[in-house]
């Protein structure tokens, strides 16, 4: 970790919070990634389909206008094994939907308001991801 | 309308904030799950920075009946927790430390991303279109 890479981080996860504040003060909803996402594509959110299309739009659009501001490339260091990057969004899009929730819903909305349901989704989480970087990275070194 | 402007202002937010805190560079979070290798907390003060404002705005709902747009504020947390909520978590954490990438962050680098990052997308919208018969079949399985 580079020294200010810390306090970057704090402070992006201090604009994060603030979206989440902003959408559960202004529309009474909830955060969550996932569910924002999951509700247009098995169509059980399209009531309010405009909120959540309005939202990510702006969640692409917003950072693709800050790319100008880095002076290095902006990557996201996406592995190349085709078949890792599939197995890893089907195993996200299976379990945010069978949990209902992802790192912003559970992890961010859940935990802030001590719901326990937020918490044991993040300690299971984080248990797995760390589990499968000890397996698929130090046993298999295959990520 | 109002809906959806501050739905526009929150997404903004929430993907400037995930590009500024790293998250949307899967070495950072792959780093921060790599407790054994070489790790990286930086993930630990975005989660913190972000629980901050929420914990404020929690409070807040209950000082008042309605959200800006006059709709209820989420109902109490549901305190049951259920074999969904754990098997999903472990699915999506595996997920996660494969790829460094959870659903914000996916969306949130779709421009820079390339053909790996909308494979992933893709991958993902797949995975949620078969979550409900998944979940239809573990329910099954666990009432016997």
């Amino acid at each position: 970790m580079i020294l200010t890479d810390w306090i970057w981080g704090l402070v992006g996860g201090l604009m994060i919070g603030t979206a989440a504040a902003i959408f559960l003060l202004g529309n009474g909803r909830i955060m969550g990634a996932s569910g924002i996402i999951g509700g247009l594509v098995d169509r059980s959110g399209l009531h309010n389909w405009a909120e959540r299309l309005a939202f990510l739009a702006a969640l692409v659009v917003v950072p693709a206008l800050m790319l100008p501001l880095y002076r290095v490339e902006v990557s996201t260091n996406i592995t190349s094994s085709l078949g890792i990057v599939i197995a890893g969004g089907l195993l996200v899009g299976i379990g945010t939907r069978l949990a209902n929730g992802c790192t912003s819903g559970h992890g961010v909305c859940g935990i802030s308001r001590f719901s326990l349901r937020g918490i044991v989704a993040t300690v299971f989480y984080l248990l797995a991801g760390g589990l499968t970087m000890v397996l698929f990275r130090h046993f298999l070194g295959v990520i | 309308m109002q809906r959806i402007i501050i739905a526009a202002i929150s997404g903004g937010l929430f993907g400037a904030g995930l590009l500024v805190s790293g998250m949307t560079d899967t070495t950072k979070v792959q780093g921060w799950l790599d407790v054994f290798g070489n790790w990286d907390p930086t993930l630990a003060f975005v989660l913190g920075g972000a629980i901050l404002p929420m914990l404020v705005a929690w409070h807040m709902t209950t000082k008042r009946a309605v959200s800006m747009v006059g709709d209820p504020f989420p109902s109490k947390p549901d305190p049951r927790l259920g074999h969904n909520l754990v098997i999903g978590s472990v699915l999506f954490g595996a997920g996660w430390g494969l790829v460094g990438l959870c659903p914000g962050p996916a969306i949130a680098s779709l421009s820079w991303g390339g053909t790996g990052g909308i494979t992933f997308i893709l991958a993902m919208i797949a995975g949620m279109l078969v979550a409900q018969p998944i979940r239809l079949q573990i329910d099954r399985l666990a009432a016997i």
